[in-house]
C-alpha cells in the first residue's frame, strides 16, 4: 500500500474487521463465524438481539459491522438494525432465507446496507468490508460539509497532496484515527478538531476525474482497465485500485446513462412546465403520458453507443465552463421526445421515475407528486404522505443543485454502484440487493443523456426512488394514477431544462465547480446519513423539506420508530457525489 | 479398503448432490473444514438436527392446536426453512416452500399433508448423512469409531 501514514496494525484492511453476528438459528451462527473467520475477520456471535445489543452498547467501539437475521425470536431484527443504526452508527447487513421483495425493501428502508439471502456464500462475506469502508468515506464527507469546501478544496489540488493522503485501498481503518501526519495535514486545513476527520479517502475532483475519462478514452473503452488509465493518467498517489473501482463505478453510470439516454430519446414532447409544488395531477399526467407511450422508445435505443457517448463526455462542457464533462451526449443536439421507454409495468415506474427526476431538476415539484400517486396505500408511506412529499421535493432539490452544478450524477451512479457490489452472486436482483440495485436492472430509467442535468437528477434521485420504487412492486400503481394531462413536468426539452436550472437567478447553490471536493461518497442513501441538499435549495422549496428525506426512511414502516433526525448528520450528499 | 469406502463416499455424495437431497450449500461446508474444524461438516449436520428437530416439534403443535395460528406457524416454518438451507437440505427447503403457500392461504390440510413430507423428507436425508459420515469415518481408517449418530 502506498501511504505516507505509519499505521499500528501493518495488516491490511479488511483482515482483522471486527464482526458481530446475530442468529437464532445455532446452526447458521457456526457456520457463519467459521466462514467469516475463513475471511480473516474478527468474529463475535450472539443468538439473541438483545444480547447483542448489550454487546454493542457495552462496547461502543467494539464493532464495525454488523450481520443479523431478520427473523429473531426476542426481538424483530429490523428494530435490532434501527437501533444499531441510530445508536452505534453501523452498518448492519441482514440476512434471511426469504427474499421477498418487501422483505428485502422494508430491510433497506430501515437502514440496512445490504440483505443477504440463506444460504449465504463466502463471497458475499468477503465483501463486507466495503459496507464499513463506505460509511467511513460517508464520515468523512459529512466533516467535509462542515468544513468550508474551500479549504477541502485546496488541499486536494493536484501534486500537492501527493504523499499524504488520499490512499485509502488497503488501510486499515480503524487505525485512521491514528494517523498523525494525516491528522496534522487536515488540520491545517481547518478541519477543525472533528476526531473522525483524519480519514483517507480518494476524492474524484472534477480535474482528476476529467484525467480519467480522457485516459478512458484515449485507451477506448472496450479495451479499457485499470491498470492501463493509472499509467495515462499519471497521477502519483492514484493507485490501481482506485482506479478500477472508479471504472466500475463510471461503467454503470455510463449503462445507465444509455438506458436513460433511450429512454429519453423517445420520451417526446413532454415539455416541463411550472408545476405547482402539490400538484398531483401533474405527477400522474406525466406517469400517464410515460405509460402510454411505451412503445416508443424502442427505437432511440441505438442512438446512444458507448463510443458517442464518450466523445461527447469530452465534448461536454457545461455552462459553467469548468464543469466537469460527464455529459452523455452535447446538449444542442437533437431533442429526441421523451417517450418513455416501458416496455413492462417496471419499466415503466422506472422511466416514470426518472422523469421525475428529470422534471424535478426543473425546478418542479413533479416528482413529489408523482411519489405520493405511485405509492400505494398500503405501503406505511401513504401514512406520512408529508414526509414522503418533502422527501421527493428534497430529491428535487437535489437534483436542481446536482444539474446547475455538476455533470450527471455519476456519483450518485456510484453510490449506487457501492450498493451493488457487496459482492452478491446471487441470480436474483432482489434478494441481495438493496433497492436501488434492483431499481436500476430492472428499470430503464429514461433520461436522455443530452441532458446532463436531467441525468445527474435521475442518477441522484434514482437512490431515493428507488425506496418508491419498491414499495411498488407492481406496476399497477402506477397504472391506476389517473392519466391526465396534467403538466408534464416531464423533461423533454433539454435546452429549456438547462435555462430553468442552471440560470443563476433561479439556484443560489453555491458554485460546484469551484469545489473540487468530490468525494466520491458511497452515499448510503438508505442510511440515516442521508445527505441533504444543500440549504440553499430552498428557492425551489422549503427549506424545511430538505432535512426531511432521511426522516422517511425510517419513519414508515414503524410507526412506534422515533426517528431521531439531525439535518447537521447529514452529509450533502449532492454535492459530495457531483465530480467537479 | 480405505479407498474403497473414500470412494464410495464420494460417491455417495455425487448421488445426494444429484438426486437433489443436498446441494451447493453442502458442499461449501465442506470446504470450510481444516485443521481446526476437520470435522465442521458433520458437526453443522448435527446441530442442525438437534435444533430441527425443537422447531418441527413446534410446528406440530401448532397445527395440531385450534385454530390453528397460521402467522405462527409460518413463522415458525420460515425458521425451519433457513435452518435447513444451512446444510444444503434441498428436498427439505423444497417441502417448505411448499407448506409456506399452504400457510399463506390458511390451507389447514394442505399444510398438514405437507408438514408430513416435510418430515419424512428430513428423516431421510438424516439416516442418508449419517451413512455418509459412517463412510467417513470407514475411510478414515478401519480403527475409526463406526459409532455415531446424526441428530
Amino acid at each position: 500500500m502506498e501511504n505516507g501514514f505509519s499505521s499500528p496494525r501493518s495488516e491490511s484492511f479488511p483482515a482483522g474487521l471486527r464482526v458481530l453476528v446475530v442468529d437464532d438459528d445455532p446452526t447458521w451462527l457456526k457456520i457463519l463465524e467459521k466462514m467469516l473467520k475463513k475471511c480473516a475477520y474478527e468474529v463475535t456471535t450472539c443468538g439473541l438481539a438483545r444480547e447483542a445489543l448489550n454487546l454493542l452498547r457495552e462496547r461502543k467501539d467494539g464493532y464495525d459491522i454488523v450481520i443479523s437475521d431478520v427473523n429473531m425470536p426476542d426481538m424483530d431484527g429490523f428494530k435490532l438494525l434501527e437501533h444499531v443504526g441510530l445508536e452505534m452508527d453501523l452498518p448492519v447487513i441482514m440476512m434471511s432465507v426469504d427474499g421477498e421483495t418487501s422483505r428485502v425493501m422494508k430491510g433497506v428502508q430501515h437502514g440496512a446496507c445490504d440483505y443477504l439471502l440463506k444460504p449465504i456464500r463466502m463471497k458475499e462475506l468477503r465483501n463486507i468490508w466495503q459496507h464499513v469502508f463506505r460509511k467511513k468515506i460517508h464520515e468523512i464527507r459529512d466533516i467535509d460539509h462542515h468544513e468550508s469546501f474551500e479549504g477541502i478544496r485546496l488541499s486536494i489540488n493536484g501534486s500537492e497532496f501527493s504523499d499524504d493522503c488520499i490512499m485509502f485501498s488497503g488501510e486499515d481503518l480503524t487505525s485512521f484515527k491514528k494517523r498523525k501526519d494525516f491528522q496534522n495535514k487536515y488540520d491545517e486545513r481547518d478541519y477543525g478538531d472533528h476526531s473522525s476527520t483524519k480519514k483517507h479517502r480518494v476524492v474524484w475532483s472534477v480535474d482528476l476525474h476529467q484525467k480519467f475519462v480522457k485516459a478512458v478514452n484515449q485507451i477506448g473503452f472496450d479495451k479499457v482497465g485499470p491498470k492501463k488509465i493509472l499509467d495515462l493518467m499519471n497521477v502519483p498517489w492514484l493507485t490501481r485500485e482506485n482506479v478500477a473501482s472508479h471504472l466500475q463505478k463510471y461503467r454503470l453510470y455510463l449503462i445507465r446513462l444509455q438506458k436513460e439516454n433511450d429512454l429519453k430519446a423517445s420520451f417526446g414532447g413532454i415539455k416541463h412546465s411550472d408545476v405547482p409544488s402539490k400538484d398531483t395531477s401533474g405527477g400522474f399526467g406525466l406517469q400517464s403520458s410515460i405509460h402510454t407511450n411505451q412503445n416508443d422508445v424502442a427505437n432511440d435505443r441505438d442512438q446512444f453507443s458507448g463510443s458517442n457517448f464518450y466523445g461527447q463526455d469530452l465534448d461536454a462542457k457545461n455552462n459553467e465552463g469548468d464543469q466537469e464533462e460527464i455529459v452523455s451526449e452535447p446538449r444542442p443536439d437533437s431533442k429526441k421526445p421523451l417517450t418513455a421507454d416501458v416496455p413492462d409495468p417496471q419499466d415503466t415506474r422506472s422511466s416514470q421515475m426518472s422523469f421525475d427526476h428529470s422534471s424535478a431538476s426543473l425546478g418542479s415539484d413533479v416528482n413529489y407528486t408523482e411519489f405520493d400517486c405511485s405509492i400505494p396505500k398500503q405501503y406505511p408511506w401513504s401514512e406520512c404522505p408529508e414526509v414522503q412529499s418533502k422527501q421527493e421535493h428534497k430529491l428535487l432539490l437535489q437534483l436542481e443543485g446536482g444539474f446547475s452544478q455538476q455533470p450527471p450524477g455519476v456519483p450518485q451512479h456510484y453510490i449506487e454502484i457501492d450498493q451493488l457490489q457487496s459482492g452478491r452472486d446471487t441470480s436474483s436482483p432482489i434478494k441481495n440487493e438493496p433497492v436501488l440495485v434492483e431499481y436500476k436492472s430492472h428499470h430503464e430509467s429514461h433520461i436522455s443523456p443530452k441532458e446532463t442535468a436531467i441525468d445527474n437528477f435521475s442518477v441522484q434521485s434514482k437512490s431515493l426512488i428507488a425506496y418508491h420504487q419498491s414499495f411498488e412492486p407492481s406496476s399497477t400503481a402506477i397504472k391506476s394514477m389517473k392519466p391526465q394531462a396534467v403538466d408534464l413536468s416531464c423533461i423533454t426539452d433539454l435546452e429549456s431544462c438547462q435555462r430553468n436550472l442552471i440560470s443563476p437567478s433561479d439556484l443560489t447553490f453555491p458554485p460546484f465547480n469551484e469545489d473540487l471536493t468530490v468525494c466520491w461518497l458511497q452515499g448510503d442513501f438508505l442510511n440515516k446519513n442521508f445527505g441533504l441538499p444543500n440549504m440553499e435549495f430552498a428557492d425551489y422549496s422549503d427549506p424545511g423539506f430538505i432535512a426531511d428525506i432521511p426522516v422517511h426512511l425510517y419513519d414508515t414502516l414503524t410507526s412506534d420508530y422515533e426517528c431521531p433526525y439531525d439535518p447537521t448528520e447529514y452529509p450533502i450528499v449532492d454535492q459530495g457525489l457531483f465530480i467537479l | 479398503m480405505v479407498k474403497n469406502h473414500m470412494q464410495r463416499q464420494f460417491d455417495m455424495k455425487r448421488s445426494l448432490l444429484d438426486q437433489g437431497y443436498l446441494d451447493e450449500q453442502f458442499i461449501q461446508l465442506e470446504e470450510l473444514e481444516d485443521d481446526d474444524n476437520p470435522n465442521f461438516v458433520e458437526e453443522m449436520v448435527t446441530t442442525f438436527y438437534n435444533n430441527s428437530a425443537r422447531l418441527l416439534q413446534n410446528i406440530e403443535q401448532a397445527l395440531v392446536s385450534r385454530p390453528i395460528d397460521f402467522t405462527k406457524l409460518d413463522n415458525y416454518m420460515h425458521r425451519f426453512k433457513g435452518s435447513s438451507s444451512s446444510i444444503g437440505a434441498t428436498r427439505v427447503k423444497k417441502e417448505c416452500t411448499i407448506f409456506t403457500e399452504y400457510c399463506k392461504k390458511a390451507n389447514a390440510e394442505g399444510c398438514i399433508r405437507t408438514f408430513l413430507q416435510v418430515k419424512q423428507e428430513h428423516a431421510c436425508l438424516r439416516r442418508k448423512l449419517e451413512t455418509y459420515f459412517q463412510l467417513g469415518r470407514q475411510a478414515a481408517g478401519p480403527s475409526a469409531n463406526a459409532g455415531g449418530q446424526v441428530g
